[in-house]
């Protein structure tokens, strides 16, 4: 996927003047948030299980290498493959060698943010094969040859009539503005897909050590035929999914439902465990892990690990005012939202993501809703101490922020430099109380009016009462 | 608490906005920290909590104005101040110095001390606010830094039950962010726009005439705000309310004739 991250205000600024898009998020907003909130209350224990898992998390990154290995010799003992990639490049050509190996021409895929963040569909279509997303959000997707801005709801950045245009321009069918009419044009077009993939690619919300399977969680059934229907099926997923046991799993698996859409339980929760059996009737051939590092190990023992406990629910965006103001594309790479802004400067480098983890009020509501706790706020920080550091935040944000902290460390000047602002910008107000144009402060005064302060500085009128009670 | 009968010793920790902005909001803290029987002195070394450097990722300038700060106010047994977004940058001063730091354990002797100034009149000098009235109808917006760090929200509205005739009309989300964020709302103003223009829609609909909040910059960013949409609602610091303060201008409506000293003073004797 192309990078588009270095663009962010420019993108902001066209998000919000979308109408369609602007429709698109209100109908997010009203939606997630309220239904997590009514999923929370059912469940009393439920911050009780955020701790426990947060603290499981923090337990499988310390002996991460221990749990993988585990997993990896029951995926082997079960008849399946595991293939270790440490970079997006790696993990892409592991996929194409499998798809030649049995001689694939279409694949079939279930949803996956990996593949999003390996551009595995460039990738496989530049080499002849052709990707079928089998989501329904991620079909709709590939049909505008468009992007998930959203890491659950691919195409929540849509309108039904967004739809029901490239429905009609790409199936030549009737136009339809009836969502059921609609979902079984895509069913009627995705079965034929089904039947006809020679591969399934699948992520995984979870990979289990004690028994070497993955799990996916859909609420479309779309997963189970991609996995399920073809010879061969490839889960591509990340380190960091891996879990002790099938116990542990549920623990996240109550978390998520209720933290991502607030259901108590998503509709479907399937583990693949290994290759068709001689005493199975269905399943694929060949199972294949593609397990993606991709700066990942990394993170392990540095500022960033917690963001490892990330179970990818989406509760962050979902709550957060900025990716509710300007969606999800405007992050212009995979990942948006507070766990974007965490995540993207790791994967494509802070020199091109330096404005994301900077857009953001700290207002700490990403946090409040983490299902795993994750310090959102202080892992955004970290990036903007790490760009301060490199020197690569704005020669005058550095002068401005240089020439402050001359004053705030010395009292004096500080009590200066306060009655001279109180000044300067009352005598702007001076008229009726307000500053409707403020130099330097353009961002603010452009918007709204800048109430002009008192006559003086809170400092100096106690000073004044104070000396006059002493001489009284 | 203090066992000997003597007040409690507060330094008051002014911030930066309110000595800029709003004198009448330290004088309002200064005469309820009295009201609850403390002893109120204001240390003349301090400055501001650090919180541009810090949410701006320069450390290093943190750390210096953490310590300074921590030097001002050494000695007292309460540190109070009206935001609680920088009194939960005070709070965060001792993550900022390793384990083996001597300063580290300073730090987390003024967390302990430190208190947002309507957190402290309830839960650690609790005030009774008799014989006030104030006939209207507000609306109170929950500041971020103090919600969700300090846990900030029923400690103004239990100040403000007492407060004879003053209904409180809840808002729409008034758990949402107002989108000022320090320098966010000049490095982002077309997010930050949305985000307050968002928040004034709620505000309206609330009915209230007055908005209330704690901290002065999403009191500023929603003043200014209000003022461009052409809104008489009028905005002020609860702790101004709660002082009998009101007829102090509100923000952004002073008509201020140079030279003359702000009314804020006489109400503080």
């Amino acid at each position: 996927m192309q990078i588009n991250s270095p663009h962010f205000k420019e993108s902001a600024k066209i998000a919000l003047h979308d109408v369609g898009l602007q429709k698109a998020l209100g109908n997010l907003k009203a939606g997630f948030p309220t239904k997590r909130a009514a999923a929370v209350a059912r469940l009393p224990e439920f911050d009780q299980l955020r701790d426990e898992a947060a603290a499981l998390k923090n337990h499988i990154i310390e002996n991460l290498d221990i749990y993988l290995e585990e997993f990896e010799a029951n995926v082997l003992k079960n008849g399946g493959h595991v293939h270790w990639c440490r970079t997006a490049d790696d993990a892409c050509k592991t996929v194409l060698d499998i798809c030649k190996e049995v001689d694939a021409k279409t694949v079939t895929k279930g949803k996956s943010m990996v593949t999003e963040e390996i551009n595995l569909n460039d990738f496989l279509e530049k080499n002849g094969i052709e990707p079928v997303e089998t989501d329904l959000g991620e079909y709709i997707l590939q049909l505008r040859g468009d992007h998930p801005s959203h890491i659950i709801a691919p195409a929540i950045h849509l309108n039904l009539e967004d739809v029901s245009d490239i429905f009609h321009e790409k199936h030549k069918r009737p136009k339809s503005d009836d969502p059921a009419v609609l979902m079984q044009e895509a069913r009627e077009m995705l079965r034929k897909k089904f039947v006809a993939a020679d591969v399934g690619i699948t992520g995984a919300n979870f990979c289990v050590a004690e028994t070497g399977s993955t799990l996916i969680v859909t609420n479309e059934g779309n997963g189970d035929l991609t996995q399920t229907l073809p010879k061969t099926h490839i889960v591509v997923t990340s380190i960091e999914k891996v879990v002790p046991t099938l116990e542990d799993m549920t623990l996240f698996l109550r978390l998520l439902a209720r933290s991502a859409t607030g259901q108590e339980f998503s509709v479907y929760n399937t583990l693949s465990t290994g290759p068709k059996r001689a005493e199975d009737q269905d399943g694929p051939e060949n199972f294949h892990v593609v397990l993606v590092d991709n700066g990942r190990s990394d993170m392990v023992g540095g500022e960033l690990q917690d963001m490892l406990r990330c179970i990818r629910c989406s509760a962050c965006m979902n709550h957060c005012p900025v990716y509710g103001a300007v969606g999800g594309h405007s992050y212009g790479w995979v990942y948006p939202g507070p766990m974007g802004s965490v995540l993207t400067p790791q994967m494509i480098g802070i020199e091109q993501a330096g404005l994301l983890p900077n857009a953001s009020t700290f207002c700490g509501k990403c946090e409040s809703v983490c299902p795993v706790r994750i310090p959102l706020p202080k892992l955004m920080r970290h990036w903007r101490e790490s760009e301060f550091s490199k020197h690569l935040s704005p020669k005058a944000v550095r002068w401005g922020l240089g020439s402050w902290a001359f004053f705030a460390k010395r009292p004096r000047l500080y009590r200066w430099l306060s009655r001279a602002a109180n000044k300067s910008m009352r005598l702007l107000g001076k008229q009726n109380g307000k500053i409707s144009k403020l130099p330097m402060a353009s961002g603010w005064t452009q918007f709204r009016d800048m109430p002009a302060p008192a006559n003086r500085t809170f400092m100096d009128l106690y000073k004044t009462q104070k000396a006059s009670e002493k001489s009284s | 608490m203090n066992t000997l009968d003597k007040p409690a010793q507060v330094g008051l920790f002014v911030t930066c906005l309110v000595d800029m902005f709003r004198p009448s909001v330290g004088f309002a803290t200064i005469k309820l920290l009295e009201a609850a029987g403390c002893h109120v002195s204001v240390p003349d070394a301090q400055t501001c909590c650090g919180q541009p450097a810090f949410n701006s990722g320069d450390r290093s300038t943190t750390q210096d104005i953490a310590k300074r700060t921590i030097e001002a106010f050494d000695g007292f047994e309460y540190v109070v101040g009206p935001s609680g977004s920088c009194i939960g940058m005070l709070h965060q001063y001792a993550e900022l110095f390793d384990e083996k730091d001597p300063w580290k354990a300073r730090a987390e002797s003024l967390k302990a001390r430190a208190y947002e100034v309507t957190t402290f009149l309830t839960e650690v000098m609790p005030l009774n606010l008799a014989d006030l009235s104030l006939p209207i109808q507000a609306t109170y917006h929950d500041s971020c830094a103090g919600l969700r760090e300090l846990g900030i929200k029923q400690q103004p509205r239990e100040l403000l039950a007492q407060v004879a005739g003053l209904t409180l009309n809840e808002m729409t989300e008034s758990e949402t962010c107002c989108g000022f964020g320090g320098t966010f709302c000049v490095k982002y103003p077309d997010i930050s726009n949305r985000m307050v223009s968002n928040k004034t829609e709620h505000i309206v609909a609330s009915q209230a005439t007055l908005l209330l909040g704690g901290d002065m910059g999403c009191l500023l960013n929603m003043a200014g705000k209000l003022k461009r949409e052409g809104h008489a609602i009028e905005v002020r610091h609860v702790i101004e309310v709660l002082a009998g303060m009101t007829d102090e201008p509100a923000i952004g409506e002073a008509h201020y004739d140079l030279g003359q000293p702000a009314q804020g003073v006489q109400h503080a004797n």
